[in-house]
């Protein structure tokens, strides 16, 4: 069945593309170890299979919203594919810079037949977003902190504790997330949160929350200076993506460990730009169905800690390709991990992201 | 300042003293960050941290893994390739036409100068971001965004002013007669430029040039925004770098910039010395 | 032609009879145009590449077709409707907006324009993509204002027609009122709420910034040229060498190493705790704030206050000096009264300079401001590339290009643009 459906894409893809005439696919991505996890899982199996396709690597992902803004209103589209946040998938699709994906058309079905919109299930959370992997924002902890007397953080409320843990925090200079956990932490029920932050009271008592521990706090803005700020001791807890962490812990050795509680998930995955010629969307849908399959989702998941989008791939996720450790417990998706998680509402955050942020930002100068 | 006189009283001493120490206090401030980056380049780990075993200058602390990186990670030498397909030819471009304007503007009746040296600055004076936005949304417009030639061009055009204000300052000295007598020895303009302009002036037109490549080569925010895949240069590198992956291997990187930095300060000092004697002026 | 300068003997004439003044005019003229020849190239290269692209983005900053060109229909039917009014726009209007949406949601437009009136109001965003999804299943024979009003609730607000009637003009100030910390309302122009406003602090705070670290690069770089300009050339040259390498030196390497420096693990904080001077415990905070703002750029900018007042220096005869001692000053009045007044116009270059580039600082602030070290052109980044608010980016930006081209013209008149040199 997945050889044929191999055979059938590879065939197709030659005839579209006439055999003789070599394909130039120009993927953007967000480069470091990320995109060497898509390379190893996604790009260099479909080159193998398609030896007339070359792909670029782009790593603009952190500029994808208004660089895709700007080539679309140049009418000059250079990019065929682009992994972007769901968030900003979002936002593409609503200013018509994406293409709207038929999921059941045209990705592959899971290995026993479901169709993919079913596999992908609730994660689909745009018409225009095919989500690729799970990931979370989470908090590290430094383990070798004498003044914590021996206790480690096991409540996400412990960040907002300086007595019982002293110490600087980092957090994301950002109102997404912090908000959310400063309310919870405030007492707000988990499903009232986005009710109570609609209002200007819910915004200053998120605010208020997070001033008892601002002038503790470091705010980071890219994803690599948390665990920097770990490994040289200058945080002693701090949030980040959970991958980033698990490469901080398992391949860097440093003494730091996972605080899962209240992560927040979130996901990571493909848009088609729009305005993409007939030939070339063709030759991207191609790739699209080959990458996002449940056998190269799973193996994306041997390169990097994040959980596959799709539910058929979770069962296949194996060892680590180097270290040869068991991926599973390291998924924030896993049970053990995922007690207690927070799924961030797009569609609230689309709306009141422009206003949260200039409140956010005015309290962060003040 | 220079020395000290024979007849100095104990207070124009200390004061000597004191000001010595001042000022070598500056250097120090000058030089220490730039110092800080060579023993870290040379960390075994992948942080910009001086562990306890580089503190007891142990060799297992230290290793050669940045460099090696450096000059076998196909990312950074393509970003390497990259800055020296565009920084020299945004040179060459700066540099020729801002030689031409330069020597434009120092003739003695040129209408609106200063409106034109406005403009002609302006690269310089304004903020970088502002810079950076405009081209990005101009460039896209006209199709040039993410191709070599709009990295290029912008570069070349924040690069002029520099030579601008170098070639100026040479022939601000430039005795004007001798093209007259260049001239009435029956030479065309062509050949009095070659002949008896060009070889006065190369040393600001050389160090305006340095300043234009160093500023390609330096240059990140405009490349961010103008550039694609194919234009990554090092400091884009070094940015994403500090963003998303940080190794150290950004410092083995700005190790080799500083060697190469130096070399090329030691041309230029050689090149003005030479440009003194030529001038009949000597090093006092 | 030729007749009447020999007719007249009181005029001079070149050799070949034209008048000397027609000649010496046509000389000049010559040579106008040909220096004009020399400059053209640059001139055209520098409006095409770059003054064009500047004048492109600083449109954007009113540019406000995106309503009138989504929603012409509606634009048109609301012209009648007082803004003031708390009457809801009558069945004309939703018709029309019914018709127009319909256009837009075949174009993909409506969240495009959802987007844009959301950065005025939040929920714009939702409104239009959920009347999009529903406009399909909308019964095309009206009445228009009920259905709408089903969809959601916001089409009954006055709000919400009254922000589209004040977004509705092609051009519109609103971009430069958000830059101040204003907005538009339906009373005219007022601030917006306290919690609100940030722009103005920072405008100010970049400012003050500026001034600082200008102070900052004075004071340490003074003694450097002044040493620099009084030693021999020979060793003033060598230890120029120490200013230029910083200067060229990566900007990202030296943020990066003043990282290393200054953090509370930090090589600063070791070396002062090492030697007893302060406590393991209390370490000091010198990043992620002013400080580390003012230290870094510091150090940033320090070559571009030393070589412009090396350069004054270095023209400063001796001699006056040793007069004023001759005649009896001391050190300090000879330096005060006869050295430091000829050193002014290189103060007065150094500082313009340094201050100019430091107020359009986007790289240093942010990899080591925190958040109370931060400048507006960070501020003009994140707009640029992640809210995609670029009206506001380029109001913003307009408003910097100003100050720095009116600090342009001071220094142009204090100091003549040619006399800047760079070593």
């Amino acid at each position: 069945m997945k050889l044929k459906t191999i055979l059938m894409a590879g065939a197709a893809s030659a005839m579209m593309t006439s055999a003789a005439l070599a394909t130039d696919l120009t993927i953007v991505s967000w480069g470091g170890a990320y995109s060497n996890s898509q390379n190893e899982a996604y790009h260099k199996p479909y080159m193998a299979q398609n030896p007339d396709v070359t792909i670029i690597n782009d790593e603009s992902s952190a500029e994808a919203v208004a660089k895709l803004r700007a080539m679309n209103e140049a009418g000059n589209i250079t990019w065929d594919l682009v992994d972007v946040l769901a968030s900003d998938a979002i936002r593409l699709c609503d200013e018509g810079l994406a293409q709207e994906i038929d999921f059941d058309k045209e990705l592959a079905p899971a290995p026993d037949g479901t169709p993919a919109s079913e596999d992908f299930g609730d994660l689909i959370v745009a018409d225009c977003f095919i989500p690729e992997i799970v990931y979370s924002t989470t908090f590290g902890y430094r383990t070798d902190n004498e003044a914590w007397k021996g206790k480690e953080p096991d409540d996400i409320c412990d960040v907002f504790d300086l007595e019982a843990f002293p110490g600087k925090r980092a957090l994301e200079k950002r109102p997404i997330n912090n908000m959310e956990w400063a309310l919870m932490c405030d007492g707000v029920a988990k499903e009232d949160i986005y009710d109570v932050l609609e209002t200007d009271e819910g915004v200053a008592r998120a605010l208020a929350k997070l001033d008892t521990i601002k002038d503790q706090t470091v705010w980071w803005s890219a994803g690599a200076e948390t665990p920097q700020l770990l490994a040289d001791g200058e945080v002693a807890i701090g949030s980040t993506y959970n991958g980033r962490l698990f490469s901080l812990i398992e391949e860097q050795k440093q003494p730091v460990k996972i605080l899962w509680d209240a992560q927040v998930f979130d996901l990571d995955g493909w848009i088609v730009p729009a305005g993409l010629s007939d030939e070339r969307k063709a030759a991207v849908m191609d790739y699209l169905k080959f990458a996002t399959d449940t056998q190269r989702l799973a193996d994306q998941a041997k390169y990097i800690s994040y959980g596959p989008a799709r539910k058929s791939s979770a069962p296949l996720v194996g060892k680590h390709a180097t270290l040869g450790i068991e991926m599973a417990p390291h998924m924030p998706t896993d049970p053990a991990n995922a007690k207690n998680t927070f799924l961030y509402n797009y569609e609230w955050w689309a709306d009141y992201r422009d206003d949260l942020d200039a409140k956010f930002q005015a309290w962060l100068s003040k | 300042m220079s020395a000290l006189p024979a007849y100095a009283s104990t207070g124009q001493r200390a004061w000597h003293y004191s000001f010595r120490i001042i000022c070598g206090l500056i250097f120090f401030f000058l030089i220490f960050p730039i110092l800080v980056i060579l023993p870290l380049s040379f960390n075994a780990q992948n942080f910009f941290t001086f562990t306890p075993q580089m503190l007891a200058l142990d060799p297992a602390g230290y290793s050669l893994k940045h460099y090696e990186d450096f000059f076998t990670n196909p990312d950074w030498q393509q970003a390497l390739r990259n800055s020296f397909a565009i920084a020299p030819v945004a040179t060459l471009l700066a540099t020729s036409f801002g030689t031409l304007a330069a020597i434009g503007l120092s003739q003695s009746h040129v209408p609106y100068r200063s409106a034109i040296m406005a403009i002609l600055i302006s690269p310089m004076i304004v903020p970088l971001i502002i810079s950076a936005a405009g081209m990005y949304f101009f460039y896209s417009r006209i199709g040039l965004q993410g191709t070599y030639v709009g990295v290029v061009l912008a570069h070349a055009a924040l690069g002029t002013p520099f030579v601008i204000i170098t070639v100026t300052a040479t022939l601000v000295g430039f005795d004007r007669s001798l093209v007259r007598a260049a001239a009435s020895l029956g030479a065309n303009p062509v050949t009095t430029f070659f002949k008896v302009q060009m070889p006065l002036i190369i040393p600001g037109v050389v160090s305006g040039a340095l300043f234009a490549f160093i500023t390609s080569f330096d240059e990140v925010v405009v490349v961010l925004f103008l550039g694609s895949a194919g234009q990554k240069t090092l400091p884009w590198q070094m940015f994403t770098g500090l963003r998303e992956q940080i190794s150290p291997t950004i410092l083995a990187v700005a190790s080799l910039m500083v060697a190469i930095s130096i070399i090329l300060l030691t041309v230029l000092e050689l090149l003005r010395r030479r440009s003194e004697r030529l001038r009949g002026l000597t090093p006092s | 032609m030729n007749m009447q300068p020999q007719s007249d003997p009181q005029v001079l004439t070149t050799r070949d009879g034209t008048p000397l003044k027609v000649s010496l005019a046509k000389a000049l003229r010559r040579e106008k145009l040909r220096s004009l020849a020399l400059i053209a190239p640059l001139l055209i290269f520098i409006l095409v590449t770059f003054a064009a692209p500047i004048a492109d983005m600083l449109f954007r900053s009113v540019e406000n077709g995106i309503v009138e060109n989504t929603l012409p229909k509606t634009v048109n039917a609301l012209s009648d409707w007082d803004v003031t009014s708390s009457q809801l726009p009558g069945e004309p209007v939703y018709k029309a907006l019914y018709e127009d949406l319909k256009v837009a949601t075949e174009e993909k437009t409506h969240t495009r324009l959802g987007s844009r009136l959301n950065y005025e109001a939040s929920g714009m965003s939702s409104l239009f993509r959920k009347t999009g999804r529903r406009i399909k299943r909308m019964d095309e024979a009206g009445p228009f204002a009920e259905q709408f009003i089903d969809i959601d609730k916001d089409w009954g607000d006055l709000a919400t027609w009254r922000l589209l009637k004040r977004y509705a003009p092609k051009y519109t100030p609103g971009y430069f009122l958000n830059a101040a910390d204003a907005q538009l309302t339906a009373d005219g122009i007022a601030m917006k709420p306290a919690n609100e406003r940030i722009y103005l602090l920072l405008f100010a705070r970049t400012l003050f910034l500026s001034l600082t670290i200008t102070l900052c690069c004075l004071l340490l770089g003074y003694p450097i040229a002044f040493l620099l300009a009084s030693l021999p050339l020979r060793s003033a040259n060598l230890l120029m060498i120490l200013v230029l390498l910083p200067f060229w030196t990566s900007l990202l390497v030296r943020t990066s190493a003043w990282k290393v420096l200054l953090q509370q693990e930090g090589v600063i904080n070791d070396f002062l705790v090492w030697i007893g001077v302060i406590g393991d415990a209390s370490r000091l905070v010198m990043i992620n704030n002013k400080t580390g703002t003012i230290i870094a750029m510091t150090h940033i900018l320090l070559p571009f206050m030393i070589l412009p007042l090396f350069s004054v220096m270095k023209t400063i005869s001796p001699t006056y000096v040793r007069a004023a001692k001759s005649l009896g000053a001391t050190d300090w009045t000879a330096f005060w009264r006869v050295y430091f007044p000829q050193t002014v116009p290189g103060i007065g270059a150094g500082a313009i300079l340094v201050f100019i580039l430091a107020i359009g600082y986007y790289i240093t602030p942010e990899l080591v401001g925190g958040t109370d070290g931060i400048f507006i052109s960070n501020r003009i980044a994140y707009h640029i590339s992640s809210s995609l608010n670029w009206g506001l980016a380029a109001a913003l930006g307009v408003i910097l290009l100003g100050a720095v081209l009116l600090l342009f013209y001071v220094y142009d008149k204090i100091v003549g643009i040619d006399n800047v040199k760079l070593g």
